[in-house]
């Protein structure tokens, strides 16, 4: 398939720790032919289509002035950004503090994911060996790795201060739009700097990305903290670094060296520690397993279990933590409120919810929004162990298609219902905690439970293209980022309610600071069960493999 | 269920990928308590083959039935009574191989304990190690025990020795001996033919999707070419005339070539006419045999089928 030919080396001499990283990276670039691609036209048509409606929807200063106001909320705050420049909203303005945040968390996502497709994925398969037993220096393949994520990045920035420039929209400058773009481009670097660190310390692809993924999740509440307060922490994200460019404002470059210096770190880390292993191992050793099964395991539901033990500790520790971490936050919006005398009568305006419970309620959307990635995991993983071959084996037992499919799907479900409640029981723990309201842990259960049944409709679309469209159980992750899209940057374009209605995180109350509507949730349970069924059905007409 | 329904009845079964044709009116026949033999070039569709058996993948038309059952409709019933060892045994990374034999075997609705201790020591695998430290001949064994020691009527095997050393394979075939003596059917694809020869009762060639030849080994030996060399008391007449008689050599009295097994008799009636000073006569060995099947197919320029 490839055309890529590992060619023998002219001069003996010149080998090196390097040897043959052009060609792994030439072939790296051809694997990454669509997906690279695909990836810069996603975030930069995101970006252009967002900020192409900003003159419309905020023709005036005034206009502009009292987007500046809603933004200077500590709900505000934490989804989005420090807010510089809400003095004098501009459209760059507008467009650094409300977007950048957003961004940087898919372009993160991006390097991690790339770096770990080229690194731990590929050792995972048995296909590093392959490439390792070529005229190929010790760290050609990461070097290889590291580079084609770089590019991938730079060429990111590149697109976005072209598109973003030539757009000629007031204030949205040349120069801003560069800086905007190579922010987020450090970001990206920077994670996969991360990633291939991590990518040498796990021995599975699954363990090294989530790892990564947390510290994306981890940097992310680090900026929000930051930002609401506790300026310090933010200097701890690499995401604050970007914000803290002032793209657009008063525009400063030096950032930009932080995330350099530590991308620098990391990488040089990684190359030491991918020389104290071997190929195909983990930094982390395995123990020896079990000589016979339990009788836990011989159960559709055990089995599954099994499986994504690790997973499901590893969410549910992690959505606690991330849940804590805001939650002690809470303490920090009230003190805002109290010392923000426009504040108190904007909120003695606005009725009967306080502020702190309607910024909990838009913390406890984006809580959920990320739990639902637990579900389509692990009905990803069924499809990986479709292809993997190995269902072949449990398939040709007396198990059928539907129980094997059940055992998942229990997990999916309880699994991310746990995952709910326990970013639930985080926050309300350490907001009680911090606030000292001990009615806050039963308001932000109650929020977390009202949750589950859109968690458990994107795990119900998961399902369903797994039986429908096998190849295509990925596309969830279009839904996911939809849903986070309406979440963070839905106000701010002013969407019609059909489209801020496609999102199935749209349709559930936002406790606490609303009443419980019952009538969404049961709908959404029924929608997620018919999605459930569609996706079985299909799953028992078609061919495996 | 009575013992006089074949095994594995399968006639002109079809299955497409897309443009693909991977089976292309396929027939199969396995009788009770017998070893048959799959064998065919790869690609030629032995592993859709078994895949459909197993009822994971539709037949697009023809029948296939097993041990008296429908393999699409009937999965849980079938599968409580077969076993199947994959080519390339892939193992979930974070069970051990003791855990893997077990889920199997409970999965199929019983394991033999005292037989899995055994093959265990016999096949001399570690059943602690996790499965991604297992070797690919390791890998193979996990499955093979967990097959051969659930209490199953059909064995399902393809390739299933793969990348066992000679003493593994040794003791893989003395264990399929012993399941034949239980009255258990075995369907073995395979390409290590000395395998073949020790083990099977019949065999079936499948080549493009097709079964182009069954029968026991001595049935398809008669198929076949005879080798012979031959030092004659005068000239080699006649020889060039007769059919059935292919790639004649002619070196002064010495006379060598291959005729097919059933025209033997014509050839040696003519050698003998001549006067006959030596004669070495080699039967088909089941490389030839098999051979012959596989290049015509490449003569023929086909092989587009992919294994999956």
């Amino acid at each position: 398939m490839s055309t890529t030919v590992v060619r023998a080396q002219s001069t003996r001499t010149s080998d090196s720790m390097l040897t043959g990283v052009g060609t792994l990276l030439r072939f790296a670039l051809r694997r990454e032919r669509v997906r690279m691609p695909v990836w810069i036209a996603a975030l930069t048509s995101l970006t252009v289509s967002t900020v192409a409606g900003f003159p419309g929807l905020y023709p005036t200063a005034e206009s502009r002035q009292s987007r500046a106001a809603l933004m200077d909320t500590p709900a505000a705050t934490a989804m989005s950004g420090p807010g510089f420049g809400l003095d004098d909203y501009t459209f760059g303005a507008m467009l650094a503090n409300e977007m950048l945040g957003f961004l940087a968390i898919f372009v993160a996502l991006m390097s991690v994911l790339m770096i770990s497709r080229h690194t731990r994925h590929e050792e995972e398969q048995g296909r590093a060996e392959l490439i390792k037993a070529g005229v190929v220096g010790r760290h050609a393949s990461l070097t290889a790795a590291l580079a084609v994520t770089v590019i991938a990045n730079l060429l990111l920035a590149v697109v976005l201060t072209v598109v973003l420039g030539g757009l000629g929209i007031e204030t949205i400058t040349w120069g801003g739009s560069a800086l905007f773009a190579v922010s987020l481009a450090m970001v990206g670097v920077v994670f996969a700097a991360a990633a291939a660190v991590s990518a040498q310390a796990f021995e599975h692809g699954r363990a090294a990305s989530g790892m990564a993924g947390a510290l994306i999740g981890i940097a992310f509440a680090l900026r929000a903290a930051g930002d609401m307060g506790i300026d310090a922490l933010s200097w701890l994200s690499p995401i604050g670094w970007a914000q803290r460019t002032k793209a657009y404002v008063d525009g400063t470059a030096w950032p930009l060296l932080l995330g350099l210096v530590v991308a620098g770190v990391l990488i040089a880390a990684a190359f030491v520690l991918s020389t104290r292993r071997d190929v195909g191992a983990g930094l982390l050793r395995p123990r020896p397993g079990a000589a016979s099964a339990s009788d836990a395991l011989s159960t559709p539901v055990g089995f599954a279990s099994r499986l994504h033990r690790g997973a499901v500790i590893g969410w549910t520790s992690a959505l606690f933590l991330f849940g804590a971490m805001y939650g002690s936050l809470a303490a920090e919006v009230e003190t805002f409120v109290e010392d923000n005398p426009a504040m108190q009568d904007f909120i003695r305006a606005m009725g009967s919810a306080s502020f702190m419970q309607s910024w909990l309620a838009s913390i406890m959307a984006m809580l959920a929004m990320v739990c639902s990635v637990f579900g389509v995991l692990v009905i990803a993983r069924m499809r990986t162990e479709e292809t993997a071959g190995r269902v072949e084996a449990v398939l040709s037992t007396a198990l059928t298609r539907t129980k094997w499919v059940a055992g998942h799907l229990a997990v999916a479900l309880c699994g991310g219902a746990v995952v709910m409640l326990a970013s639930g029981l985080g926050l309300g723990l350490s907001a009680m905690a911090s606030t000292g309201d001990s009615a806050l842990l039963a308001d932000l259960l109650g929020a977390a439970l009202a949750y589950i049944p859109a968690v458990w409709l994107t795990t119900g679309i998961a399902l369903m293209l797994f039986g429908l469209l096998p190849g295509a159980v990925h596309a969830t992750w279009v839904v996911l980022g939809y849903g986070l899209f309406i979440g963070m940057l839905g106000p701010l374009l002013r969407l019609p309610s059909w489209l801020n209605n496609l999102s199935p995180f749209s349709h559930v109350p936002q406790l606490p600071a609303v009443e419980v509507e019952v009538t969404p949730l049961v709908l959404l349970t029924v929608v997620a069960a018919a999605l459930v069924s569609a996706g079985l059905a299909a799953f028992r007409r078609r061919d495996i493999g | 269920m009575d013992d006089t329904t074949p095994a594995i009845a399968v006639t002109g079964l079809h299955k497409s990928f897309g443009r693909t044709r991977a089976l292309d009116g396929l027939d199969l026949t396995v009788t009770r308590g017998e070893i048959h033999g799959f064998l065919g070039p790869n690609g030629s569709g032995k592993t859709t083959t078994i895949r459909v058996l197993l009822g994971l993948l539709k037949a697009d038309s023809g029948t296939a039935r097993l041990l008296g059952g429908d393999p699409w409709t009937d999965v849980a019933s079938l599968h409580r009574r077969l076993a199947y060892v994959p080519g390339d045994v892939n193992l979930w990374p974070n069970l051990s191989g003791g855990e893997v034999i077990d889920l199997l075997g409970r999965l199929r609705g019983g394991l033999d304990t005292r037989r899995r201790d055994d093959l265990v020591e016999r096949f001399d695998l570690d059943p602690r190690k996790k499965g991604r430290t297992y070797s690919k001949g390791n890998r193979q064994k996990v499955a093979i025990i967990a097959a051969l020691s659930s209490r199953v009527d059909l064995l399902l095997l393809d390739e299933p020795t793969a990348g066992l050393d000679p003493l593994m394979e040794a003791t893989f075939q003395t264990a399929i001996q012993e399941d034949r003596a239980q009255g258990r059917t075995v369907l073995l694809s395979s390409h290590i033919l000395a395998e073949v020869e020790a083990l099977c009762d019949r065999v079936s060639i499948i080549r493009n999707g097709k079964t182009v030849e069954t029968g026991t080994l001595a049935e398809l030996r008669h198929l076949t070419r005879t080798s012979i060399t031959a030092e004659l008391a005068g000239p080699a007449d006649g020889l060039a005339t007769l059919a059935n008689v292919h790639d004649l050599e002619i070196e002064g009295s010495k006379v060598r070539f291959d005729v097919e097994t059933a025209a033997l008799d014509d050839a040696l009636r003519q050698l003998t006419s001549i006067g006959v000073r030596s004669l070495v006569s080699q039967p088909p060995t089941l490389e030839e045999l098999f051979l012959r099947h596989y290049t015509e197919e490449t003569a023929r320029g086909n092989g587009k089928a992919t294994t999956s």
